[in-house]
């Protein structure tokens, strides 16, 4: 197997995912398109382990998607109380620290 | 010891500060405390003794120590001169200059610290007694461990700053202690009028340190004498320095014409008048001429006979003094007058060269004047606290201890052989006659005389006849009579120290310094001199005790003074005090307070008024443009304009902080892809 398949799918999730993070308003989506991006970069790193047969990558791929995890738990709850407070999940309405 | 003498006068300070803070818990409500600390002090200024009089001997070659001074052998010229002990510690640096703490100790230090303390410990053996049941017994002892301090930092001082220190220290724990009872108006007014007639002779000394330092270029003592008996000193400086540092002895030590404090010091408790006549306080005055003796010796140039400014000042002081004694009903103040005298003695021989025999009379006067208070001080304390004279008599039977110690001490001030005050008061006539200074011989002679009366009129009065008191005296315990026996047995034997025909001549062996001072001509015993001086004493004593004793059948004497003008006249003069008061409080202070009152009043009004409002006027103006130009334009216009600008800027960059998450995130990635792009370009060759 090549390495350039895998990092041509990596680089795709990783533009769709900064797409979803810029683009999207649903905080949940926004969210999704944050683990999008982390995925791709995860995709790199095993992909560029195996193909140095290395295997220090695989191990920071498992380190990110611990930390995935952690993070959308935070996430999530932020997103929760956002919902909670202006009964809208739409992030253009989240602007309390304009200048 | 004499590497540590800054243990002396440390001992009585911590005392001090003990019983301030805890004296009235403690036992003997602090008097125990200012004891030990006085003892210890003694024990230690006695072993410095010691040990000095070995360094002298091993410097001359003599090992025998204390056991040549019994034997007394003679002792030879020395083979090497012995020089003092000095220790200092910078204690503050100003530029260049710094300023030291530190001990100088030699001959007239050791002697000098071993008379303070012993005096000091027995003056407070005996307040133990005398002060009982005083509403601020406490504090009394508290002030009385301070003033011995004061004093043992005077004395051990290695530089003029530190000796002006314990000098101010000591004026101003004797007023502390002559006002001690200041609710009297009267004490508090005394006390007030010692301090600042003393002050009167601090400025003498400050200037005569001032000029000593820009002088010699150095605050030490043994830098100064150096300096003074080397060949090269300038000697219109010295002599100026000499003459501020008389008015300083004139102040401190009771010379004419600024005595007139010491006798109302009197209003202070008794054994506080015998520290301050016979340990500490005037013989400050004394010390200093002795201590920068080159100085004086040089400045007034008294190697070459004639007449000089301190001789003067003594001489005149000896005869006012004597004088004066005459006519109190005081028992104290005819002992302060004494006191005045005897000072004046000190200061004579000073000014005729008799060096060692200054210091003398100052250690045998330590030991009779200090007799002589307390003895008073018993007599009033066993007579209903009465000091008057007239209230007194036939306390000869009632208090005989009392009685037989003060007779010792009048007849060692009155200078009967063999007592104390004999050998001294012959060795400063005696010089004075060999110096050259005949008319000071004479006046010695007269002085001697007038001792000799009015001790005579004191103990008469005070022991014979018939009592005229209205108390029943008796005689004072044990506290009190046994300081008076030490006392007394010191007034027999002091003497001997420096006994010239017994080939004692300790003073001059021991005492004086060898390095850096002038070469003096100490003169031989003389046998006519001593007995003219001890027959004119005996004389004085026959005619005195006549007089009164058969004072009724001397018609031609009685009531002279109101039948005969001049009599009178010179009564009056003497009671008055020579009006030395009146023209000090009636002339020179009313006449401030009246014209020169007034003509102040005038400058203050038109000059300095005038000077204050212009300045004021002047300040107002100035402010009123500092306030519209600078003010107003520069530094508000300055502080508005960076506000304004930071809130244009502020208005400019606000857009951006939107709050929008996704906009910073936009900014974010846009800056990274810059930076990726910059990093592509710059890799690509």
């Amino acid at each position: 197997m090549q390495l350039n398949e895998f990092l041509i799918l990596a680089a795709f999730l990783f533009c769709t995912g900064a797409y979803g993070v810029l683009a999207r308003r649903n905080g949940v989506l926004v969210l999704m398109s944050i683990e999008l991006m982390l995925n791709a970069v995860n995709i790199n790193l095993v992909a560029f382990s195996a193909f140095t047969k290395n295997v220090s990558g695989q191990i920071f791929a498992l380190f990110i998607i611990t930390i995935a995890a952690a993070e959308v738990g935070v996430g999530l709850a932020i997103v929760l109380l956002i919902y909670r407070n202006l009964h809208s999940p739409d992030l253009d309405e989240v602007d309390q620290l304009k200048g | 010891m004499l590497e540590n003498a800054w243990i002396i006068p440390t001992l009585p300070a911590v005392a001090f500060v003990a019983i301030v803070f805890f004296g009235k818990r403690s036992p003997g409500k602090g008097a125990f405390v200012g004891i030990a600390a006085v003892g210890a002090s003694f024990v230690a200024s006695c072993v410095a003794a010691g040990q000095w009089i070995q360094r002298v001997d091993n410097a001359t070659g003599k090992s025998e120590g204390l056991a040549a001074f019994t034997k007394g052998v003679v002792s030879a010229g020395g083979a090497h001169a012995v020089q003092p002990v000095t220790e200092s510690i910078t204690w503050w640096q100003n530029g260049s200059i710094k300023f030291g703490v530190g001990t100088f100790v030699d001959g007239l230090t050791v002697m000098m610290v071993v008379v303070v303390t012993l005096i000091s410990l027995l003056v407070q053996i005996y307040s133990t007694a005398y002060m009982r049941g005083d509403r601020r017994y406490t504090w009394y002892f508290a002030a009385l461990s301070l003033f011995t301090a004061s004093m043992l930092t005077l004395v051990v001082a290695s530089n003029t700053i530190q000796l002006l220190v314990g000098w101010e220290l000591v004026g101003v724990c004797s007023f502390m202690l002559i006002g001690h009872w200041w609710e009297e108006p009267a004490n508090s007014r005394a006390a007030i009028k010692a301090f600042l007639t003393t002050r009167t002779g601090d400025i003498g000394l400050m200037i005569g340190i001032i000029i000593l330092f820009f002088t010699v270029g150095s605050f030490g003592i043994g830098a100064t004498n150096l300096y003074a008996t080397s060949g090269h000193a300038q000697h219109a400086f010295l002599l100026a320095a000499a003459v501020c540092l008389l008015v300083a002895i004139i102040g401190k030590s009771g010379q004419f014409p600024l005595h007139t404090w010491l006798p109302d010091a009197m209003a202070g408790p008794t054994p506080v008048s015998a520290l301050i006549h016979a340990a500490t306080m005037v013989v400050a005055g004394v010390f200093l001429g002795a201590r920068l003796y080159p100085v004086f010796f040089n400045g007034f140039s008294i190697g070459h006979g004639g007449v000089n400014a301190m001789a003067l000042v003594g001489g005149v002081t000896i005869i006012i003094g004597a004088a004066l004694a005459f006519v109190q009903t005081d028992i104290k103040k005819v002992l302060a007058y004494s006191t005045i005298s005897q000072l004046g003695y000190m200061v004579m021989a000073l000014g005729v060269g008799a060096w060692s025999a200054a210091v003398f009379h100052l250690f045998t006067h330590a030991f009779f004047k200090a007799l002589l208070f307390l003895g008073a001080g018993s007599v009033s304390h066993a007579a209903g606290h009465s000091f008057d004279m007239r209230e007194m008599g036939g306390l000869r039977k009632k208090m005989p201890i009392t009685f037989w110690t003060f007779v010792i001490g009048s007849l060692a001030l009155a200078g009967i052989f063999p007592l104390a005050g004999f050998w001294s008061k012959d060795e400063i006539l005696v010089n004075a006659g060999k110096n050259g200074y005949t008319a000071f011989l004479v006046v010695g002679l007269i002085g001697a005389f007038l001792t000799a009366a009015y001790m005579t009129r004191v103990v008469y009065l005070t022991f014979f006849g018939e009592y005229r008191g209205h108390e029943h005296p008796h005689e004072s315990e044990r506290a009190i009579t046994i300081p008076l026996v030490i006392l007394g047995a010191l007034s027999v034997g002091a003497g001997l120290v420096n006994a010239a025909p017994l080939g004692l001549e300790k003073i001059k062996d021991w005492v004086q310094p060898q390095v850096a001072f002038p070469h003096l001509n100490n003169a031989a015993f003389d046998y006519p001199k001593a007995i003219l001086s001890v027959s004119i004493a005996l004389a004085a004593i026959v005619i005195a005790g006549y007089y009164w004793l058969r004072r009724d059948e001397l018609r031609a004497f009685r009531g002279l003074t109101e039948r005969n003008a001049l009599a009178r006249s010179g009564y009056q003069f003497l009671v008055n005090k020579y009006y030395l008061d009146y023209l000090y409080e009636d002339i020179i202070v009313d006449g401030i307070r009246g014209a020169v009152a007034r003509a102040s009043y005038w400058v203050n009004q038109h000059v300095i008024d005038g000077v204050v409002n212009g300045l004021g006027s002047g300040s107002t103006r100035i402010a009123r443009y500092t306030y519209d130009v600078i003010d107003q334009r520069v530094v508000d216009g300055a502080a508005n304009g960076i506000a304004l600008e930071t809130d244009r800027a502020g208005a400019e960059v606000r857009g951006f902080q939107s709050g929008h998450v996704q906009r910073y995130a936009l900014v974010l990635f846009g800056g990274v892809g810059l930076l990726s792009l910059a990093l592509f370009l710059i890799n690509i060759h």
